[in-house]
């Protein structure tokens, strides 16, 4: 156990934390709250990979293999069953290849305190930024051809459900309709293009009907969702399209807590280390969904690569491929003739320093027991050499100059 | 105005298409127009498609109106006194012929309880909804649809006497079952194909495992019933070639080629060659051996070579047993071809037991393959002393739901007691409640389950153990074709890498993502050791990193830089050697930089 006592500064503070308050809830003595200590020492040192473990390639086969098994199309409800998210293997190579536009763009909004309590406070949220468009608002629609006008008979009772009266209509309609004469009556709205033209008359009508009168841009649904955290209910707001921008300026959103499945968007609002932690969620909660959970730390090293570059990589040849430093391992994956080209254009060197380089030109890759330079004690001079960076010799011909090979830690290629 | 196609071209309108339709269908019942005609409204596209051309497939079904079904009672009668025939009911209106395309419109019901008043078809049969091959599966009806469409595809593999004149033939492939049984629990469709061409053998199963024998699948054979030849079969294959003529008069010569020819293996090869150069009938023979003896001029010779000592050089294109296939010649056929050129086919006989790794079949889509052959005595035996020809796992059952497979085992073991057949067909056989009794009358447990004892310990089982008869099917698949393994062998020419396949006795390929185990584990030592199936030993120069010239006689290496002594043999896979010359030639110069390993 001793042999551990180095560790004692390399346990992480938050375990030691975790320690101290053990023991103190267990009331544990001083001799047993060593003993405690060197055990989880014991403990983290056997979870600590080795130098040398391929953890790259672990991590791509323990996320690939409960890929295969995945259904390739499936579709599942959140919370609502009005609203259909793209869930299972779609989604993770939506996450994966960062495509800028998830196929359905979905928010969860956060409410503030005042706003989560009750299914109608949410619902108002909700309806005040769902697009509402003409249409949805009013009765009927009319052509005065007579009079070259266009009339709109507003239905106040579907106003109402979008929590807006015909004045507030008429009045989000007015910058809408630049360059028309728009006066209102009562429930009805006037509009008389200043041009008479049948044919522009009948275009501003099928127009009207579309604009938007109140609402985010982007937002087609919204609907108040139960969350349940312990005892405490809360209501927050499940969308259909997203709009992380439009949503925050509203006074009720607790935008600490709203977040989006688009992640593109999220990097833009929010920063990339937002935008790793979403990566994280969004994979681990599609893969859970799915019944097959994977160890957070593959995750994580594949959300650390795609962001490590300060914006999103994709996991494509555009992306994370694109920045590896050897030809031949970028050439290996897709596209191999542009690489090759482009690197005898700007004479590109090729370390052969990782492992599908290594794999094609035959040589031990640097990894597990092909690190041997890592175990075996050399001198000075032999350490300032890099070995890996440089093709094996087998054995040089009697005419040149013989390697400076120590006998005693001569290694058999 | 609805468009009407006949046949796919377009000859008109009708105005009421719904009524159209009806009076033409009602036409055709009276007998007025062809029984193979069938007509559609399709809906979306306001159009009537009236079909008469060849090449649909149609099948019969009895017309029903207002719940009932047309063919009555009087008519079923007058069929039994043959006073009527089919071809009356057809004429008549009561059976008619639909192709798919009517079909989409017509709603068909399985029997006469089910019907109700929008159906207007009704089966014959119900075992009509099923093909061929699927309504062989006895108790189809018990089992889940996906296991009848495996059930079928195991049938069509199975081996068994599909020709009686196979002594004649020269099939490309052909497996024969020595000892075809008719099986004990049969549908109608097995008595509709014959006796004699059945497919498999009745044996009677225990259910119930065997240590690690019959895990994942795999039966466990008594050796007994397979000396007594249980599964046995025989395996043909024709090698055949032409005496060609080529252009300029040249000519295949068929005889033992000379030593000294190009291509000629060992003597020891050509040894059971007859004078004429062809082997004869009976003998006995492994891979590799000669069976025709045959020399081609060299190919693609020009016009004046035909003329020069070029033409002189002939090849050995002997034909010769495939590799890993051993037989005896069944027979030797000498004869012309449609251009008058000889043609010989040999055809080999090989007769095969069954061994590890056969594959097997019953009628429900359970297949496997055998895992061990056991002596009976190390069997589990009944208390009447019975000892199972074949130990299925019951883990097979429980996720696959074969509950005919139990029902079959039922009826079979129920059939073998009292020495009758037992009626399987799909919705209409024999029901297991009446078998269970049968099995009570014959003095066996009603559930098919009985007292077993090891017979390696003599102990008693605690648990009792299913016990039954089925029909089991061996398939063609065996591991005589199959087997493969290499040391050393054969590379292609361009990549030196191990060739690919069974006939060219290849190696098993390590591929991607076997390499990725490798990695994953750190194996990195042993996997260059894997990938060093095309290691290469090229001469490289340390100045200008291009490859340089080593010559071996002199043992002195040199460049065409013009250096000589900074040139070191470096060791990479052929491949990647390949690939730096595949740069070359697309003027992109790679070059290697050295340095010490250590």
């Amino acid at each position: 156990m001793s042999n551990h006592s180095w560790l004692k500064s390399n346990l992480p503070e938050k375990i030691i934390e975790e320690i101290e308050q053990l023991a103190k809830a267990k009331k544990l003595s001083a001799a047993k709250k060593e003993e405690l200590i060197e055990r989880v020492k014991i403990r983290y040192s056997q979870m600590q990979l080795e130098p040398g473990e391929a953890i790259g390639i672990v991590s791509a086969q323990s996320i690939g293999e409960p890929g295969t098994q995945m259904t390739m199309r499936t579709f599942h409800f959140v919370g609502v069953s009005a609203l259909n998210v793209t869930l299972g293997l779609p989604r993770i190579i939506e996450i994966l290849d960062v495509r800028k536009e998830p196929k359905t763009p979905s928010m969860m909004i956060a409410l503030k305190s005042s706003h989560n309590r009750s299914r109608e406070a949410a619902e108002a949220v909700a309806n005040k930024i769902t697009e509402v468009e003409v249409s949805k608002v009013i009765k009927e629609i009319n052509l005065d051809l007579i009079k070259q006008e266009i009339i709109l008979v507003l239905d106040s009772e579907e106003a109402r459900k979008y929590s807006s009266t015909p004045t507030q209509i008429y009045d989000n309609l007015l910058p809408l309709l630049k360059g028309n004469e728009v006066s209102k009556d009562g429930t009805r709205i006037i509009v008389k293009p200043k041009e008479s033209d049948i044919k522009k008359l009948y275009k501003l009508k099928e127009k009207i009907k579309g604009l938007i009168i109140s609402g985010i841009k982007g937002i087609t649904h919204a609907l108040p969702v139960v969350r349940e955290e312990g005892e405490n209910k809360t209501y927050v707001v499940q969308t259909f399209g997203s709009n992380l921008k439009g949503v925050f300026e509203l006074d009720e959103v607790d935008y600490t807590k709203t977040t989006t499945n688009n992640l593109y968007e999220i990097t833009k609002v929010f920063g990339i280390e937002a935008a790793r932690q979403a990566i994280i969620n969004e994979l681990i909660s599609v893969l859970e969904e799915q019944g097959m959970p994977v160890d957070i730390r593959h995750i994580l090293l594949v959300a650390d690569l795609m962001c490590v570059s300060g914006y999103l990589l994709g996991v494509t040849r555009h992306g994370v491929t694109s920045q590896k430093s050897s030809v031949l391992a970028r050439a290996s994956f897709e596209i191999p003739l542009q690489h090759l080209i482009y690197a005898s254009v700007i004479g590109e060197t090729d370390k052969l320093d990782s492992v599908v380089e290594n794999i094609m030109v035959n040589q031990p890759i640097p990894v597990g027991t092909g690190m041997p330079d890592l175990i075996v004690k050399m001198d000075k001079t032999m350490q300032s050499k890099r070995s890996l960076d440089i093709p094996r010799i087998k054995d040089a011909t009697e005419s040149t100059k013989k390697p400076a090979v120590p006998k005693d830690i001569e290694v058999k290629a | 105005m609805t468009d009407v196609f006949f046949n796919g071209m377009f000859s008109g309108y009708v105005d009421d298409a719904q009524k159209f339709v009806e009076s033409v269908k009602q036409t055709r019942r009276e007998g007025k127009l062809s029984r193979h005609l069938n007509i559609r409204y399709e809906v979306n596209q306001d159009a009537i498609y009236i079909a008469l051309d060849r090449n649909r497939v149609t099948r019969p079904l009895i017309v029903v109106k207002n719940k009932m079904s047309m063919l009555t009672k009087d008519k079923v009668d007058a069929i039994k006194s043959r006073s009527i025939t089919w071809n009356t009911l057809v004429d008549q209106g009561v059976i008619e012929y639909l192709d798919a395309m009517e079909e989409e419109d017509a709603l068909v019901a399985l029997n006469e309880n089910d019907l109700t008043d929008k159906h207007t078809h009704m089966e014959v049969n119900p075992v009509t909804i099923f093909g061929i091959g699927t309504s062989m599966v006895p108790y189809a009806n018990f089992n889940q649809s996906s296991r009848l469409n495996r059930g079928q595809k195991t049938q069509k593999q199975a081996m068994g006497c599909y020709t009686l004149n196979y002594l004649n033939r020269m099939d490309t492939a052909l497996d024969l079952l020595h000892y075809p049984q008719s099986p004990i629990v049969r549908s109608f469709s097995q008595n509709m194909i014959g006796e004699e061409r059945s497919a498999g053998q009745n044996i009677v199963i225990a259910i119930i495992n065997y240590d690690g024998y019959n895990m994942s699948d795999a039966l466990v054979l008594n050796r007994a019933s397979v000396e007594r030849g249980l599964g046995r079969s025989t395996h043909f294959r024709p090698y055949i070639t032409e005496k060609l003529r080529y252009p300029g008069g040249q000519i295949d010569d068929i005889k033992i080629p000379d030593k000294d020819i190009q291509g000629f293996t060992v003597e020891r090869d050509y040894r059971l060659l007859n004078e004429d150069g062809i082997i004869y009938p009976e003998a006995v023979i492994k891979g590799g051996d000669v069976l025709i003896g045959k020399t081609s001029p060299p190919r693609f010779l020009g016009k004046l070579e035909v003329f020069s000592s070029a033409a002189n050089i002939r090849k050995d294109t002997s034909v010769r047993t495939r590799y890993g296939e051993d037989g005896i010649v069944s027979k030797v056929v000498i004869t012309e071809n449609e251009d008058g050129s000889n043609l010989i086919k040999i055809d080999v006989r090989d007769s095969r037991a069954p061994e590890i790794g056969d594959k097997f079949s019953s009628r429900h889509g359970q297949k496997g393959i055998v895992g061990a052959i056991v002596p009976p005595q190390d069997l589990p035996f009944t208390a009447s002393g019975i000892v199972p020809d074949v130990i299925f796992s019951p883990n097979g059952l429980p996720k696959r739901m074969t509950v005919a497979q139990l029902i079959e085992a039922l009826g079979g073991k129920v059939g073998a007691l009292a020495g009758r057949k037992i009626d399987g067909t799909p919705f209409q056989s024999e029901s297991s409640k009446s078998l269970r009794e049968q099995l009570l009358e014959l003095g066996f447990r009603d559930d098919g389950t009985e007292t077993m004892y090891d017979g390696r310990t003599g102990r008693q089982y605690t648990a009792k153990i299913f016990v039954g008869n089925m029909y089991y099917l061996r398939l063609k698949h065996q591991v005589a074709d199959k087997i493969q393994a290499r040391a050393r062998g054969p590379v292609t020419l361009l990549t030196r890498q191990p060739t690919e396949g069974k006939a060219k006795e290849g190696g098993l390929r390590l591929g991607e993502m076997e390499k990725d185990s490798f990695v994953a584990h750190g194996a990195s030592l042993l996997m260059k050791e894997r990938f060093d199936s095309d290691k290469a030993i090229i001469w490289i120069c340390g100045k200008c990193g291009d490859s340089a010239v080593h010559d071996a006689y002199r043992n002195k290496a040199y460049c065409l830089c013009g250096e000589k002594v900074n040139i070191h043999p470096i060791e990479m896979s052929y491949a990647f050697k390949l690939f730096l010359d595949e740069l070359k030639s697309l003027h992109l110069k790679p070059k290697l930089g050295l340095g010490d390993v250590y």
